[in-house]
C-alpha cells in the first residue's frame, strides 16, 4: 500500500485527477499519521477529524460529478491557530482565547473551504505569534520531528512541524517577523511570507498589523506556489490588501525546476551573514550559492547597512502594535473572565486586570509592557517615531539593492533548532532568531525559505532564504525552485528523507 | 521616570526601567502583577530597552517617517447593506449575556 503521507501536495491532486485515491482516503491517511505522531510533536492544538472527513466526502462528490473547486480540491490542510475558523476553535495559543470559537471565517479560511481543501486541525504557536521557538503557546510546546528535545521554530513552529512531520501536506502560517520562513529553516520545510497586502489579513488576529502576513507552509517549493495561488489576491475585507493579480507563482516554480537562472541576479546581503551564524549554516548557505551559480546565476554582494538596525526597529514596532491590538482582549465581550480574588463586586477594570494577568503569558506581558512604554508620552519621539524613520532607511536599502539583483539571499535563521527551554528565560538570545528575517517585514517585501541541507556541527536543518521586491513574488518561486531541484539532485532525494523515523510510526 | 534615550549622546547609555515604572506601566495596560511577576520582569526588560534603544539618533529630521509598508490610501467600498452577524452570533463567545447584550461587571467606581 503506498503511504500518501509521504506525498507532496501537487502529486496528490495529481492522484485525485486520476481517480487512483479519494480525498476521504487521503484525508483519514493523515489523520490516522496524526493520531499515530502527534503525541510525541504537538503540531496540533486541535484535530477536526469529523469536519475533515465531512469537507473530504463532498470533495469526491464533487469530482465524481465534474465539478471540482480548484486545482488542490480534496488535498488536507493544517491552519495556524491565528486565523479564524467559524466552528472550529481559535485560541492564538493564549489562555485568553480557551475554547473561543468565532462566528466568522478569515478570508484565508474561506478561500480554502471554497477550494475544497479539508482543514484538518489548528496548529500550535508561541502566543498571539510572539515568539521563536512555540514555547510560548499556553497549551505547551510543539517538537521538532527532526529531535523532538529542539524547538520546531516560532511563531509557526505548529505548522511547519505538521509538514515536516507528514501530518499534513499543506499548512498555513502567519510571518510578522519570520514566523513561516525561520520555522521552515529549522523543520527542513519551505515558507513564504508573501509581499504585505498579497494574501488577505481579514480575520487573522493581528500581532503587528503593519508586519503581519499569512502564507503557506509545505514541503516544496511548487507546493507553496500552488497554495500562495489559492489564498492569495485582492480581499475587500481587508483594506491593506493590494488590488491587482498575483503574478503567475506556479508557472514560476515550474519553470524554475528547469534548473536554469541565466541571467538572474542574486545578491548576497553583507549585513546578513557572518558573526553569530553557526559554521554549519553558513557552509551549507556558501554550497547552495554555488549551485545558483551553476545554475547560470550571476552573485554579486550587496549592503545594507540599516539592517544592523532592523532587529531594534522590529522590536519597537511590534510591542506598539502589539499593545494596542491586546487592548480589545478586555473579557467583556468574548474570551476569559477572571474575577479577582478578595473583592466583592469588582469593578470591569479590576477584572480587566485580573483576566488579562491570569490570561496572557510571560513574553505577551513583557512586549504589552514595552508597547505602552514605547508609546507614551514624552518617549513616542525618541522610540516609536524613530523606528519608523528607520524603516524607511530600510526600504531604501532594499530598493537601492534590488537595483543591483533581482533576489537578494541570506541564510534564513543564523543558527539550527536549539534545544527546549535553553533560551525561554533570554528575551533578547530569543529575538536575534529573527535577524535575518526581520527586513523584509519592516519593508514589506516577499521572502521564501528554502531547506539548504544539515548542518555539520549537529546534523540539523537550516535554511536559504531568497528575498524579492515587493508584488514580485514570482522570483522567488522561480530561483527557490531551482535550488530545491539542484540540492535534490545532490541529495538523491528531498532533506526530509533524511529525517528519522518518529517513534510510535510504524515503518 | 530615566532619562530621555539618547539624551546622552551616546547609543550605548544605559536605560534603566526601574520596578515601579514597570508596575505603573501593567497598570496603564491593565495588567494585575504581583510581586514575584514584576521581579521577573523588570530586569529583562531592562536588557530589551537597552538593545532597543540603540536606534535613537539613527535616522536624521529629514528622513520621514514609514508607517506602512506599501503606499496606501484610503478605500472605500460601495454604500450597499451586507449580511453581518446576528445578536446570537455576536454574542456567542461572550462571558456573559442578558436580554441580547453584553452583560459586564460595574462600570463605575464606588465613589461615583
Amino acid at each position: 500500500m503506498s503511504d500518501w503521507t509521504r506525498r507532496t501536495a501537487a502529486e496528490l491532486a495529481d492522484a485525485l485527477a486520476a481517480g487512483e485515491v479519494t480525498s476521504v482516503e487521503l484525508t483519514r491517511a493523515h489523520l490516522d499519521r496524526i493520531a499515530e505522531v502527534d503525541g510525541a510533536v504537538h503540531a496540533f492544538l486541535h484535530v477536526d477529524a469529523e469536519g475533515a472527513l465531512e469537507q473530504a466526502r463532498a470533495s469526491d462528490a464533487r469530482r465524481a460529478a465534474g465539478t471540482t473547486a480548484s486545482p488542490l480540491d480534496g488535498v488536507p490542510i493544517a491552519v495556524k491557530d491565528v486565523l479564524a475558523t467559524s466552528g472550529l476553535p481559535t485560541t492564538c495559543g493564549s489562555r485568553i482565547l480557551e475554547g473561543w470559537i468565532p462566528p466568522y471565517d478569515a478570508t484565508v479560511v474561506a478561500r480554502l473551504r471554497e477550494a475544497g481543501l479539508p482543514i484538518l486541525g489548528k496548529t500550535n504557536m508561541d502566543e498571539f505569534a510572539m515568539g521563536s521557538s512555540t514555547e510560548h503557546s499556553a497549551y505547551g510546546p510543539t517538537h521538532n520531528p527532526w529531535d523532538l528535545d529542539r524547538i520546531p521554530g516560532g511563531s509557526g513552529g505548529g505548522s511547519a512541524a505538521a509538514v515536516a512531520a507528514f501530518e499534513a501536506p499543506l499548512a498555513i502560517g502567519t510571518d510578522t517577523g519570520g514566523s513561516i520562513r525561520q520555522p521552515g529553516a529549522v523543520t527542513g520545510t519551505v515558507g513564504v511570507k508573501p509581499t504585505y497586502g498579497g494574501v488577505s489579513r481579514y480575520g487573522l488576529v493581528a500581532l503587528a498589523n503593519s508586519l503581519d502576513q499569512a502564507g503557506p507552509v509545505t514541503r516544496t517549493v511548487l507546493d507553496s506556489a500552488l497554495l500562495h495561488e489559492l489564498i492569495g489576491g485582492h480581499d475587500p475585507l481587508d483594506s491593506t490588501s493590494i488590488d491587482q493579480p498575483l503574478p503567475s507563482l506556479v508557472d514560476a516554480a515550474r519553470q524554475g525546476a528547469g534548473g536554469d537562472l541565466t541571467g538572474v541576479r542574486v545578491g548576497v546581503v553583507t549585513e546578513l551573514g557572518g558573526e553569530g551564524y553557526q559554521p554549519g549554516v553558513l557552509a551549507r548557505f556558501q554550497e547552495s550559492l554555488d549551485l545558483l551559480v551553476k545554475a547560470g546565476a550571476e552573485v554579486v554582494e550587496v549592503s545594507c547597512p540599516s539592517f544592523v538596525h532592523a532587529l531594534a526597529t522590529y522590536y519597537l514596532i511590534l510591542p506598539a502594535e502589539a499593545s494596542s491590538n491586546l487592548a480589545k482582549f478586555d473579557a467583556m465581550r468574548y474570551g476569559l473572565r477572571v474575577l479577582p480574588e478578595h473583592t466583592d463586586n469588582p469593578s470591569a477594570e479590576d477584572v480587566m486586570r485580573a483576566t488579562r494577568d491570569a490570561g496572557f503569558g510571560d513574553e505577551v506581558k513583557r512586549r504589552i509592557i514595552l508597547g505602552t512604554y514605547a508609546l507614551s508620552s514624552g518617549y513616542y519621539d525618541a522610540y516609536y517615531g524613530q523606528a519608523q524613520k528607520v524603516r524607511t532607511l530600510i526600504s531604501r536599502d532594499f530598493a537601492a539593492a534590488f537595483e543591483q539583483a533581482d533576489v537578494l539571499v541570506s541564510p534564513t535563521a543564523p543558527t539550527t533548532a536549539f534545544r527546549l527551554g535553553e533560551k525561554l528565560d533570554d528575551p533578547m538570545a530569543m529575538y536575534l532568531n529573527d535577524l535575518a528575517t526581520i527586513p523584509a517585514n519592516l519593508a514589506g517585501v516577499p521572502g521564501i525559505s528554502v531547506p539548504s541541507g544539515l548542518a555539520e556541527e549537529d546534523g540539523l536543518p537550516a535554511g536559504f532564504q531568497i528575498l524579492a521586491p515587493a508584488l514580485a513574488d514570482d522570483r522567488l518561486y522561480r530561483v527557490g525552485a531551482a535550488l530545491e531541484a539542484a540540492l535534490a539532485e545532490q541529495w538523491g532525494g528531498p532533506l526530509l528523507d533524511q529525517a528519522p523515523e518518529l517513534e510510535g510510526a510504524s515503518a | 521616570m530615566p532619562e530621555t534615550p539618547g539624551s546622552s549622546g551616546s547609543p550605548s547609555a544605559r536605560v534603566e526601567i526601574t520596578r515601579d515604572e514597570v508596575a505603573h506601566l501593567a497598570n496603564l495596560a491593565r495588567i494585575d502583577l504581583d510581586d514575584a511577576e514584576l521581579d521577573h520582569l523588570a530586569p529583562q526588560l531592562s536588557v530589551i530597552l537597552e538593545s532597543v534603544a540603540s536606534i535613537s539618533g539613527v535616522a536624521g529630521d529629514d528622513i520621514p517617517p514609514t508607517s506602512h509598508a506599501l503606499p496606501l490610501t484610503n478605500v472605500f467600498r460601495e454604500d450597499v447593506i451586507r449580511p453581518g452577524l446576528t445578536a446570537e452570533q455576536a454574542l456567542s463567545g461572550a462571558p456573559a449575556h442578558e436580554q441580547q447584550r453584553f452583560s459586564v461587571p460595574r462600570i463605575l467606581g464606588d465613589e461615583q
